[in-house]
C-alpha cells in the first residue's frame, strides 16, 4: 500500500535534525526558489538538493513513484504553457529571437529559456519536499509544529490523522468489497456517474463508522489528560542542537541571495538577452 | 475500617436527553486493593456508572445528578476530569480505538506528555512501565502490527504510567479470543497484585471474568444495584437468570443434575469448587439418563472447497491445502485465532480475494469464473459491524439496494423487499429511518439486505460481537429461524458459547490450515485443538473430568441438547 506520508527510517544526519528545523528550512528554501527566476540560483538549488539526498541515504527508488508522477505533471504543464502562451518569454525578456517557424507558434529562444527556468523552479523545490517527507517522522513533525507555535491540539490532530490512515484504508477496502457484493459496480465496466454513486455507498458507511471511532478516541484522550495544560511535551520531540541553527541560517542565506538577486536583476528574471 | 477509596452515596443520574434517570439511588463503596466485577445486561446502566467514576459524566455527557461520589475522600463534584484521571485509570473496550500514538512507546507516554514531563524522564518512565506489562520489546511497533493481547497490554501500560488508585476495565474480554481473554484476566490480576490498586471490571461474561478471584460482584439491573455479594454467595442465587446474565455453564450443569449449590462448595470457579461424592454421582446419573440427538447428517454438500491455496504476495501462504465443506441447510461455525485464515477463507469464497489454487464448488457449479456480484447471488456476506454496510437513510431503500443495482423491476423489488422485511421481523419498521433502530435491529437490516438477493447460504463475520446475553440470544435465534427456513448459515466466530449452542459442527483454522472438523462439543473438549486455535476448554469439560465421565465431548453435547429442550 502506498502511504501518503512515507517516512523512511535511516541513520543519517538529516534524519537527526529536529523536525522543526527541517520544516523551517523547507519553508525558507521554497520561498527562495519561488521568488526568483534567476537561472544561476535555480541551477544551484537542484545540485545542492541532490547532494542532500546523498547525505540522507534515501534511494531514488524510494521516491520514484511520486517523482515520476510529478515529472509527468510538470511535462504536461509546460506543454500547456506553450499552447496557451507561446510568446510569454518574449514578453518577459523584451527581445524576440525566432529559431523555428513563424506566426503564432514560432519557437523563440526567449520562450525556451523561460521554459527552462520554469522547469528548474520545479526541480529546485520537489526534491526538497520529498526529502522532508521521507526523513521526518510524523510524530516528530507534530512535535515540531507545536514547537514553532502551532497549537498542540492542531499539531496532534495531524499526527492522529496519520495514525488512522492505514485503518481507514483497510476499512475502505472491506466496505468496498461488501458493497460490490451487493451489486455496486466500482470497476471500469460502470459509467462514471454510476461509479460516483457507488462511491457514496462506500463513503457513507465509512464516515458513519469513523464517527463512532472519533467519539471513542476523544474520550480516550481526555481520560488521559489531553487538553489539561496549555503546553505538553513530546516523546518524539528533539532538542535543538547547534547543527539545527546552522541549517536554518544557511537556508535563510539562500532566501537572502534570492532576494538580492531580484534587486540586482531589477526583476525576478535573469535576462541574458540584453 | 479503612477509608473507602471510592464511595457512591444515594447517587442518581439522568442524561439531559433522557426522560428517566439511568441510575437510581446507587450506594456502594470499594476499599483499596479490592477487586470487583460489575455485571448486568445492556442498558442496565453499567456503562453510565463507569462514566460517572472516570469523570466522562458530567465532562462529556451532561445530565442531572443527586447524591455524591467520593474518590479518596474527595467529592468528585469539585474535581475536573483531569484531576479524576490522576486517580482513576480507564481501559476502554475497544483497544484499537483508544490507541492514540503512532507507536507503542508514544501511546504509553501519552498521559505523561500531557503532564509536561521532560523528554528524558518520559523515555525512562515508558521503559519501566513497558517492562512491567512485558511489552518492552515492541516499543517502536505501530498499533496494527500488534495482536489483540499485546494491544491490551499497551492500553494497560498507558494508564499505569500514572500511579492510579483505581483501575477501571470496560468489557476487557469483548474483542479477544477465548485464550487471550483468559490471559487478559490473569494479567489484570497480576497488575493488581503488584500495584495494589483497586480494580473494577465491567463485564457481562461472568464465567470468563471469574477466571481469577474477585472479592465482590455487583449485579446491576434497570439502573439499580440488584445484588452486591461475594462470588460464592452470588452463584448460589437465581439472580443471574432473572437479570439475563449467563450463568457459568458448570453451575447450570450442576443444577440440572439436581445438585444443591452452597457457598461452602466455593462455586465461584470450576477450579475451586468442591463436589461431594454424592454430587458427582448425581452428575453421572444425569449424564447416563440424558439422551443425545442423533447427529449423523446425510444431507448433500452445498459448498465444497478442494485444495484451496491463497497468498497476498507469492511468499507467505495465508491459506494452504484447505479442504472443507458445508452441507445444505447446515448451521456451522468457522473458528480460529486472528490471522489463522478464517476471514480470508470466507473472503475467497465470496470472491473478494482470488484463490491462487484450488476449486470452490457450490451446488455443483464451479465458482472460479464468477465475479463478486455473481457469487453474491448465491452466497451472502454479512460484515461484523452493521454500520459498515448501511448506506441509505430508510430501511426499505437499504434492503432494496442490491435489487436496484441488479435492475430488478420496481414492483418485483417491492414484493421481494416486503417479503424479506416480514421474515426478518422488520415489517413494522419499514418506513423508519435506520438511525432510529437499535444495534440488533440494524444487524437484522444488514442481514435482510443480503437475504433479499435470495442466496442459498450466508456467511456472517462475528454476528454477536460485543452483545450481551439477551441480544446475543435474540440475534442467534433469528439466525436459527432463518436456518430452519432452509438457508445455510456459516458463522465466523471467537465465541465458544455460540459454537456450542448454535453450531453443531465447526471447522477450526490454524496457521492457514484446517486442523479440525468436528462437532463443536468435541472440539471444545479437545485440549490439543483448543491450544492450537486459542480457544478455551468449556468448564463442562472440567466438570466431566471431575466426575470421571469418560467422554467429556459427549457430556457437553448432551448438556447443550438438554438445555435447548428446557429453554423451549
Amino acid at each position: 500500500m502506498t502511504n501518503l506520508f512515507n517516512y523512511i527510517e535511516k541513520p543519517s544526519p538529516i534524519h537527526n535534525l529536529s523536525g522543526a528545523t527541517k520544516f523551517i528550512c523547507l519553508l525558507l528554501w521554497s520561498f527562495a526558489a519561488m521568488s526568483t527566476y534567476d537561472t544561476r540560483l535555480l541551477i544551484a538549488l537542484p545540485i545542492i538538493s541532490i547532494f542532500l539526498f546523498k547525505i540522507s541515504r534515501i534511494k531514488l527508488k524510494d521516491v520514484s513513484f511520486i517523482l515520476t508522477f510529478i515529472l509527468v505533471f510538470l511535462l504536461l504543464n509546460t506543454i500547456m504553457i506553450y499552447i496557451f502562451s507561446p510568446h510569454h518569454g518574449t514578453e518577459v525578456y523584451g527581445t524576440c529571437t525566432v529559431i523555428l517557424g513563424s506566426g503564432k507558434y514560432s519557437l523563440t529562444k526567449e520562450q525556451l529559456f523561460y521554459h527552462l527556468n520554469y522547469t528548474l523552479k520545479y526541480i529546485s523545490t520537489i526534491p526538497i519536499v520529498l526529502l522532508f517527507v521521507t526523513t521526518t517522522n510524523p510524530s516528530e513533525f507534530a512535535a515540531s509544529l507545536n514547537k514553532i507555535g502551532v497549537k498542540y491540539s492542531i499539531a496532534y490532530s495531524v499526527a492522529l490523522a496519520l495514525r488512522y490512515i492505514p485503518d481507514v484504508q483497510r476499512e475502505y477496502h472491506e466496505i468496498s468489497l461488501a458493497q460490490q457484493a451487493r451489486g455496486i459496480e466500482m470497476s471500469k465496466k460502470a459509467s462514471l456517474v454510476n461509479r460516483l454513486k457507488g462511491a457514496s455507498a462506500i463513503l457513507i458507511p465509512l464516515i458513519l463508522s469513523s464517527m463512532d471511532k472519533i467519539e471513542i478516541v476523544s474520550n480516550a484522550m481526555e481520560l488521559r489528560g489531553f487538553g489539561k495544560n496549555k503546553k505538553r511535551t513530546w516523546y518524539m520531540g528533539r532538542k535543538f542542537r547547534s547543527i539545527d541553527y546552522i541549517c536554518i541560517v544557511l537556508c535563510l542565506l539562500l532566501l537572502v541571495v534570492s532576494i538580492v538577486l531580484t534587486k540586482v536583476n531589477g526583476s525576478r528574471f535573469y535576462n541574458p538577452f540584453v | 475500617m479503612e477509608e473507602p477509596i471510592l464511595k457512591f452515596e444515594n447517587f442518581t443520574f439522568q442524561y439531559n436527553a433522557q426522560k428517566k434517570p439511568t441510575l437510581y439511588d446507587i450506594s456502594f463503596s470499594i476499599r483499596k486493593g479490592e477487586k470487583i466485577i460489575i455485571c448486568g445486561p445492556s442498558g442496565c446502566g453499567k456503562s453510565t456508572l463507569m462514566h460517572c467514576i472516570n469523570g466522562l459524566v458530567p465532562h462529556s455527557y451532561k445530565g442531572e445528578k443527586t447524591g455524591s461520589i467520593t474518590i479518596s475522600g474527595k467529592n468528585t463534584q469539585n474535581m475536573s476530569i483531569f484531576d479524576i484521571s490522576k486517580s482513576v485509570g480507564t481501559v476502554l473496550q475497544d483497544c484499537d480505538g483508544q490507541f492514540v500514538g503512532l507507536t507503542v512507546a508514544e501511546d504509553i507516554a501519552f498521559a505523561l506528555e500531557n503532564d509536561c514531563v521532560e523528554v528524558d524522564q518520559l523515555h525512562e518512565r515508558v521503559k519501566s512501565v513497558a517492562k512491567l506489562v512485558n511489552i518492552d520489546d515492541y516499543l517502536t511497533h505501530a498499533p496494527n502490527e500488534l495482536s489483540g493481547g499485546q494491544k491490551q497490554r499497551v492500553s494497560l501500560a498507558g494508564i499505569l504510567v500514572d500511579d492510579v488508585d483505581i483501575l477501571l476495565f470496560d468489557e476487557p474480554l469483548a474483542n479477544l479470543d477465548p485464550a487471550t481473554g483468559k490471559y487478559a484476566i490473569e494479567l489484570i490480576d497480576e497488575i493488581q497484585k503488584t500495584t495494589g490498586a483497586a480494580v473494577i471490571i465491567v463485564e457481562h461474561r461472568l464465567e470468563d471474568a471469574l477466571h481469577r478471584n474477585v472479592d465482590r460482584i455487583i449485579i446491576m439491573n434497570e439502573g439499580r444495584i440488584a445484588v452486591d455479594a461475594k462470588p460464592d454467595e452470588l452463584l448460589c442465587q437465581d439472580i443471574l437468570k432473572e437479570t439475563g446474565i449467563r450463568e457459568p455453564l458448570y453451575i447450570t450443569a450442576l443444577k440440572y443434575a439436581g445438585v444443591d449449590i452452597t457457598p461452602q462448595m466455593k462455586p465461584s470457579s470450576i477450579r475451586s469448587i468442591v463436589l461431594s461424592d454424592e454430587d458427582k454421582r448425581k452428575v453421572v446419573s444425569w449424564y447416563e439418563n440424558s439422551t443425545k440427538e442423533d447427529i449423523e447428517d446425510k444431507r448433500p454438500y452445498l459448498l465444497e472447497v478442494k485444495d484451496l491455496e491463497f497468498s497476498y504476495d507469492k511468499k507467505a501462504k495465508v491459506l494452504q491445502g484447505v479442504n472443507a465443506n458445508v452441507k445444505e441447510g447446515e448451521m456451522m461455525a468457522i473458528v480460529g485465532t486472528n490471522g489463522a485464515g478464517k476471514s480470508t477463507f470466507s473472503k475467497v469464497i465470496c470472491g473478494f480475494e482470488k484463490e491462487t489454487e484450488g476449486t470452490i464448488i457450490f451446488n455443483g457449479e464451479n465458482l472460479s469464473d464468477y465475479s463478486i456480484k455473481e457469487r453474491a447471488d448465491k452466497i451472502g456476506y454479512v460484515m461484523q459491524n452493521p454500520n459498515q454496510m448501511i448506506s441509505k437513510v430508510m430501511i426499505f431503500d437499504e434492503v432494496a439496494l442490491g435489487l436496484v443495482t441488479r435492475g430488478v423491476p420496481e414492483d418485483e423489488i417491492k414484493t421481494r423487499v416486503e417479503e424479506t422485511l416480514k421474515v426478518c421481523g422488520l415489517w413494522q419498521f419499514r418506513n423508519w429511518p435506520i438511525s432510529a433502530l437499535s444495534y440488533g435491529q440494524k444487524k437484522r437490516v444488514t442481514i435482510a439486505s443480503i437475504l433479499v438477493l435470495e442466496p442459498k447460504m450466508i456467511i456472517l463475520d462475528e454476528p454477536t460481537a460485543g452483545q450481551d446475553y439477551r441480544h446475543y440470544t435474540e440475534i442467534m435465534e433469528f439466525l436459527l429461524k432463518l436456518n430452519k427456513k432452509g438457508i445455510t448459515v456459516a458463522m465466523i466466530t471467537h465465541d465458544m458459547h455460540l459454537m456450542l449452542e448454535y453450531a453443531k459442527r465447526s471447522i477450526v483454522f490454524s496457521k492457514g490450515k484446517v486442523i479440525c472438523d468436528d462437532t463443536s462439543a468435541n472440539i471444545l473438549t479437545n485440549p490439543e485443538v483448543i491450544k492450537a486455535a486459542n480457544l478455551k476448554e468449556t468448564s463442562l469439560y472440567d466438570l466431566a473430568l471431575m466426575c470421571n465421565i469418560e467422554n467429556p465431548g459427549d457430556y457437553a453435547q448432551r448438556f447443550i441438547d438438554y438445555e435447548r429442550e428446557v429453554e423451549r
